[in-house]
């Protein structure tokens, strides 16, 4: 697998990354480089060998249904830019 | 079946349609956080770190949601997996502080099902159901609070939604119409989600396509967020109709994500179409499988209600009423109760007829829901049983049941205290009967010389006169004997 400049870019807008134009290439490169490390799992036979989620043996923890967090609007919004009457203020986003 | 078949100039054309529906969870707390999962409350209050897409917070599992989502799944005749697993579904957006959705992509907890539509004709028609998953809600943005900003309240994000989703079955608006009442009254039966799509805690995207019969499939549009059944419907013929016209244009349709515009009931592309979703979806390292056993599949199944399929079937049977009124009355929960204690121990077929005309009118005159119904069910039963044994004639029933509306009385107080007895005293009538022929000497001889239409005439002016309180089988009887012998 070999990215080319224009899959960076759209990798870059999905993670909302402003990336240069000039820093492309390189980044490319890069990307590369760990993806063609990855590809070596690739090698092992795995063959009959059910996935693994976890390596840990634990099982997912189920909570209860009971309400045990929230009530705390000013910490909620402790680190917001903008906060009024106790909601985020974001640019307008509408469609 | 339906034929909802659109005629084009290249021939007729048939609608296919498959419903995303979005039904909110009923429970206490949030899918993976304890905040409140309640509707409403101050902006931002029922809010944990997680919700807020702090780091460092990890998602735990509400175990009502599973069970809710499994019991979803049973009433839905539809295959449990239980083995599951969580994906996170990625973009970007103000009200989704953690850049994903935490949802289940290749591995949803319940597999294929089927649903039972009960159309307008008295007829059935299966649909079926291609999965249900597990996911978290996004906050809410308001646009309308100020020029150049949004405000988000995340009391929303992170609240359970089960996303129940259609095979492409459905052929017309009719049907899915049918379709959204008939899931919305299972999940209400259920006490999984409330369906209240006011609310918005039952939502639905509609994909619509058209095609000549026995064509393959065409491309598909999906018309976002939806929020009634009479919109869906809507939807579907603006959409259905738009493709038509694009294919004899000569043109071809787009895959593409619409919204539907309820002032105007057009759809049209969302702007954001040129940055159309690549969502990345891979398996949320934060939460392992979600794995359960079979026993507890059979506890949950052991525990569920009568579900509206098996109602009708045995309102069919127990009370003798048709299928397509059995169907009405088990729409709704409230209704299918109430019809109950209404027939116990009464004329059911009679009580149904009650309930579905005389009572839905007065509850839809006065704005009422059937359990605010100021008429009660018994009372509803003792009132057929007053026309059955001739206490009051049918037509006297009708004003007493008003006055039922009006007072919430017993019809039986009521009939005592106003005199509305049936008059059945043969020697009465005979009186109010020969005052009337005696008043209309020459109509009375225009009977006895063969005019026959008259003889309605009579009855009503004797029926009036004994103000409507005669038997209504006796007093015509009487008219015939003494006009025509």
């Amino acid at each position: 697998m070999s990215l080319d400049k224009a899959t960076v870019r759209k990798i870059g807008f999905l993670a909302r990354l402003e990336i240069p134009e000039e820093d492309l290439e390189g980044l490319a490169h890069e990307l590369n480089g760990i993806l063609g490390w990855v590809e070596q799992l690739a090698q092992v036979d795995t063959e009959g060998v059910a996935p693994v989620a976890s390596v840990s043996q634990m099982k997912l923890f189920w909570r209860d249904d009971v309400v045990t967090d929230g009530n705390m609007p000013e910490k909620a919004l402790a680190n917001a830019p903008e906060a009024v009457d106790g909601y985020f203020l974001v640019p307008k986003v509408v469609e | 079946m339906s034929s909802y078949i659109i005629q084009g100039e290249t021939g007729p054309w048939e609608v296919v349609i498959g419903l995303e529906v979005h039904a909110q969870v009923i429970s206490q707390a949030k899918l993976f956080s304890g905040a409140s999962a309640t509707f409403g409350g101050e902006p931002n209050t029922h809010v944990a770190f997680l919700d807020c897409g702090m780091p460092g917070m990890l998602p735990v599992i509400n175990a009502e949601c599973v069970r809710q989502a499994v019991k979803t799944g049973l009433g839905l005749n539809a295959i449990i997996n239980r083995r599951s697993i969580f994906d996170r579904k990625n973009y970007f957006y103000a009200d989704l502080p953690l850049g994903y959705q935490i949802s289940q992509f290749a591995h949803p907890i319940v597999g294929e099902g089927t649903i039972i539509l009960d159309l307008k004709d008295g007829t059935s028609r299966e649909v079926g159901i291609e999965r249900l998953h597990l996911e978290i809600d996004a906050g809410k943005s308001l646009h309308d609070q100020h020029p150049t900003k949004s405000f988000i309240d995340l009391n929303r994000a992170g609240v359970a939604l089960m996303e129940i989703v259609s095979k492409p079955d459905m052929r017309s608006p009719e049907e899915a119409g049918a379709y959204l009442k008939k899931l919305r009254a299972i999940l209400r039966y259920l006490g999984t989600c409330d369906g209240n799509m006011d609310e918005g805690s039952m939502r639905a995207d509609v994909n619509v396509s058209v095609r000549h019969p026995g064509e393959p499939l065409r491309t598909r549009c999906e018309i976002k967020n939806v929020n009634s059944i009479r919109f869906v419907m809507q939807a579907i013929e603006y959409e259905a109709q738009r493709h038509v016209e694009v294919y004899e244009q000569g043109g071809i349709i787009e895959q593409e994500t619409r919204l539907f515009d309820s002032a105007k009931i057009t759809t049209r592309p969302m702007r954001s179409k040129e940055f159309a979703h690549d969502y990345r979806y891979f398996p949320d390292p934060d939460l392992l499988p979600l794995e359960f056993s079979e026993e507890f599949v059979n506890e949950i199944k052991a525990s569920l209600p009568e579900l509206p399929d098996a109602k009708k079937a045995r309102f069919v049977g127990e009370y003798g009423i048709s299928p397509y009124d059995a169907g009405v009355l088990v729409a709704e929960k409230e209704t299918a109760m109430f019809f109950e204690a209404a027939a116990e121990g009464h004329d059911a077929k009679a009580v149904a007829n009650w309930v579905m005309g005389d009572l839905f009118a007065a509850l839809n005159r006065t704005g009422k829901d059937i359990t605010e119904s100021p008429v009660k069910p018994e009372n509803i039963g003792k009132l057929v049983d007053l026309i059955k044994d001739d206490t009051i004639s049918g037509r006297i029933a009708k004003d007493v049941f008003e006055i039922m509306v009006e007072t919430g009385d017993a019809p039986d107080k009521i009939v005592e205290e106003r005199g509305l007895k049936q008059v059945t005293d043969t020697g009465a009538i005979e009186k109010v009967v020969d005052e009337v022929i005696a008043a209309n000497p020459d109509k009375a001889e225009e009977v006895r010389g063969g005019k026959d239409k008259l003889l309605g005439w009579f009855v009503g002016q004797a029926m009036k006169a004994s103000q409507g309180k005669a038997n209504p089988g006796i007093l015509n009887e009487m008219i015939r004997k003494k006009l025509l012998g």
